[in-house]
């Protein structure tokens, strides 16, 4: 009887090893922010990767499957979903995220099961460090934050810079220690930092205190919904210093949340955005693209771009690999060299990360004009 | 720091106080007569601010319209809560109440997710509202100079409502002992609901003036305003309408000072909020103007 009864599962168990073999698709998961405080980045980079999955929906002539997670802007969460990804969806990749404090946290599982993760703006350096199977398509961030202090240096002339940085979020802290960084090697000085918190609303009183100071310029490592109205305080209160920013502030809300306050706002991003004179052709057919599906209003950006090429640089793994199991697929990943993508030619380099140039946005009249790229002195 | 700076800091708190204080009065209104903390209010204050601007954007109303509108909607909204939340656990045990209370909450905020999406909006000013008022280098938004005022005279009018109207008779019976209420011909349920249409009328008028100094929305915006303006009402004696108010602008200038005094501890400002609660339930249980607690048993 009990022979039988281990013949029995044993059966069923080949059964499944059968069907999971036989299986002819490519699970990629995806885990963004759908909802919460970063979801307006989220929801973007999701667009992207669904545009890139319309257009190449087959790889080795099979069928691709997107799982996709909401990590709710939340660390537990975001651990959750990769979780849930591996172990109940049995992806073969992972999509994300938006965030780099979402990205650690849900990193964990993908490395400890040896699943592949491409990461799409998460861009402060502990992403990848010392990882086997994460992945981002974008730069990280002493890239960003010594690209916005060499222009306010080099090519603006200024000499004082204060801060107003985000203490709870690694991003932001990521980003103004290599900004100061640059800035004093290139013999400028910092005179305020001042902190606040994810959610905060009201920063009057650190804007008090940095308008005091007199600064040339602020540099505000902020996501877009507070920076826009940090500037608009900045503005009430009588701030005249340029201000500047990083990718995080790339969202086409911001004009409409800051107004004229956000006129003049320079930010560094990734080589993309959909005002550009001169575009790769991948970028070209993704703006027309875009532009064809979706309302006037709703211009593409750059998390959109990340989103896209995110996809595309898994399916281009996978091409290149042969077949679709998850350590071929990190294998070809780390020897990705000159992938064109929407945001520029991607080469991925020993550490994981991407590196592409930096680009830079002023916001003009109310809209947002590339004014080029800039290489940084880290 | 010189003087105009000081003044600066001195505006910027009292506008944020008395954008507590306004959040805070609801909270201890429900509270002062069912002995409820409506954690529910944040998220119908969000509620007030979205309403208004959809009137003004979507359906191109006048403001004051769209305002008298917005409140109308929001203070049914909270009488709404109370019928279908509140009322039906009336002679449950408190703590009932209160985990309902929070179940709303959630349930609110995330059917205004779902309905209004997660990305902040953009709130249009009018255009008077755009421009600061100067004298020296202080410089502040007339909505600075509005809010404080409001304040004042709402809770002016509420104190008429609550002890020279015959609703306020019944809410202050009420908040004795409701079933005596109920015994004396007090029409309990209709009190408690002029209450909450009250309260949630208030969290509207907060949630504008709130938009307007912030000028963004988001499904989110209530919790963290809504928990400064719970402390505000213990600290300033929960239950009193007085206290709330104080407790609020209190709570502003202590927020602002530290970020102006200990610029080093800008990133931990939510913080002292927390450590003031603590405090208060350290040292004076009830608050600043609260009554002595009568645990009824």
């Amino acid at each position: 009887m009990k022979r039988i009864l281990a013949l029995c599962m044993a059966m069923i168990l080949a059964m499944a090893t059968f069907a999971w073999a036989a299986d002819d698709t490519v699970r990629i998961g995806v885990f963004l922010p759908l909802t919460g405080q970063n979801a307006f980045g989220g929801q973007l980079e999701l667009e992207g990767v669904q545009m890139a999955h319309k257009e190449a929906g087959t790889v080795l002539g099979k069928k691709v499957e997107l799982f996709v997670v909401d990590n709710k802007s939340d660390k537990v969460e975001a651990a959750n979903a990769t979780k849930r990804l591996i172990e109940k969806e049995k992806v073969q990749a992972i999509i994300g995220t938006y965030g780099s404090s979402l990205a650690m946290a849900g990193g964990e599982h993908s490395e400890n099961a040896g699943i592949p993760q491409v990461g799409t703006s998460c861009t402060n350096p502990l992403v990848t460090q010392g990882k086997k199977y994460i992945f981002r398509v974008c730069f990280i961030d002493p890239f960003q934050g010594a690209g916005a202090a060499t222009y306010a240096a080099k090519t603006l002339g200024f000499k004082k810079a204060a801060m107003l940085v985000d203490v709870a979020n690694d991003y932001s802290v990521g980003l103004s220690n290599f900004f100061k960084k640059s800035f004093t090697k290139q013999g400028g000085q910092i005179v305020a930092t001042l902190n606040y918190q994810s959610g905060d609303q009201d920063f009057t009183a650190q804007l008090t205190k940095i308008i005091a100071e007199k600064p040339d310029v602020l540099f505000i490592p902020s996501y877009f919904a507070e920076g826009a109205i940090i500037m608009k305080q900045a503005k009430e209160l009588g701030a005249t210093f340029k201000i500047m920013g990083g990718d995080a502030m790339d969202n086409p809300e911001i004009t409409k949340i800051g107004g004229k306050a956000v006129e003049g706002f320079v930010h560094t991003t990734f080589p993309y955005d959909p005002s550009m004179k001169e575009m790769n052709p991948v970028a070209k057919k993704f703006t027309d693209d875009w532009k064809k599906t979706h309302s006037a209003d709703k211009e593409p950006n750059v998390n959109a771009a990340l989103g896209y090429d995110a996809y595309m640089i898994i399916i281009d793994a996978i091409k290149r690999a042969g077949k679709a199991d998850p350590a071929a697929i990190t294998k070809a990943l780390a020897e990705t060299k000159g992938f064109v993508g929407v945001t520029g030619a991607t080469t991925i380099n020993e550490t994981h990360d991407a590196e592409k140039p930096v680009g830079l946005v002023m916001i003009q009249d109310g809209k947002k004009v590339y004014t080029g790229e800039i290489t940084p002195d880290l | 720091m010189n003087v105009e700076q000081f003044i600066q800091h001195a505006l910027n708190s009292l506008t944020l106080g008395s954008l507590y204080a306004l959040i805070a009065i609801g909270y201890t209104m429900v509270y002062g007569i069912l002995r409820l903390i409506n954690f529910a209010h944040s998220e119908i204050f969000m509620l007030g601010a979205y309403f208004v601007f959809w009137g003004v954007t979507l359906f191109a109303l006048p403001w004051p319209v769209a305002i008298v509108l917005s409140i109308a909607v929001t203070a049914l909204t909270g009488v709404l809560v109370d019928r279908i939340a509140y009322r039906p656990l009336r002679d449950a045990p408190r703590i009932s109440a209160l985990i309902s209370a929070i179940g709303v909450s959630f349930f609110l905020q995330n059917v205004a997710i779902v309905f209004f999406q997660a990305i902040p909006r953009a709130v249009y000013r009018p255009e008077w509202m755009e421009d600061p008022l100067i004298w020296g280098n202080v410089r502040v938004l007339p909505i600075t100079l509005f809010v404080p005022v409001l304040s004042v005279a709402l809770m002016l009018a509420l104190l008429w409502v609550v002890y020279r109207t015959k609703t306020g008779l019944g809410m202050r019976a009420i908040s004795k002992d409701i079933e005596t209420s109920y015994l004396m011909g007090v029409p309990v349920n209709r009190v408690i609901a002029v209450t909450f249409g009250i309260g949630s009328a208030l969290a509207a008028a907060s949630g504008i003036m709130w938009a307007l100094r912030y000028p963004q929305l988001q499904p989110v915006m209530g919790a963290i305003p809504g928990f400064k303006a719970f402390i505000a009402a213990v600290f300033g004696g929960i239950g009193s309408i007085q206290g709330a108010v104080v407790g609020g602008v209190v709570l502003g200038f202590i927020e602002i000072m530290t970020v102006a005094f200990f610029p080093d501890l800008a990133g931990y400002r939510d913080a002292f909020a927390f450590v003031l609660l603590i405090g208060v339930l350290l040292i004076k249980p009830t608050g600043l103007f609260g009554d002595k607690a009568e645990e009824k048993v």
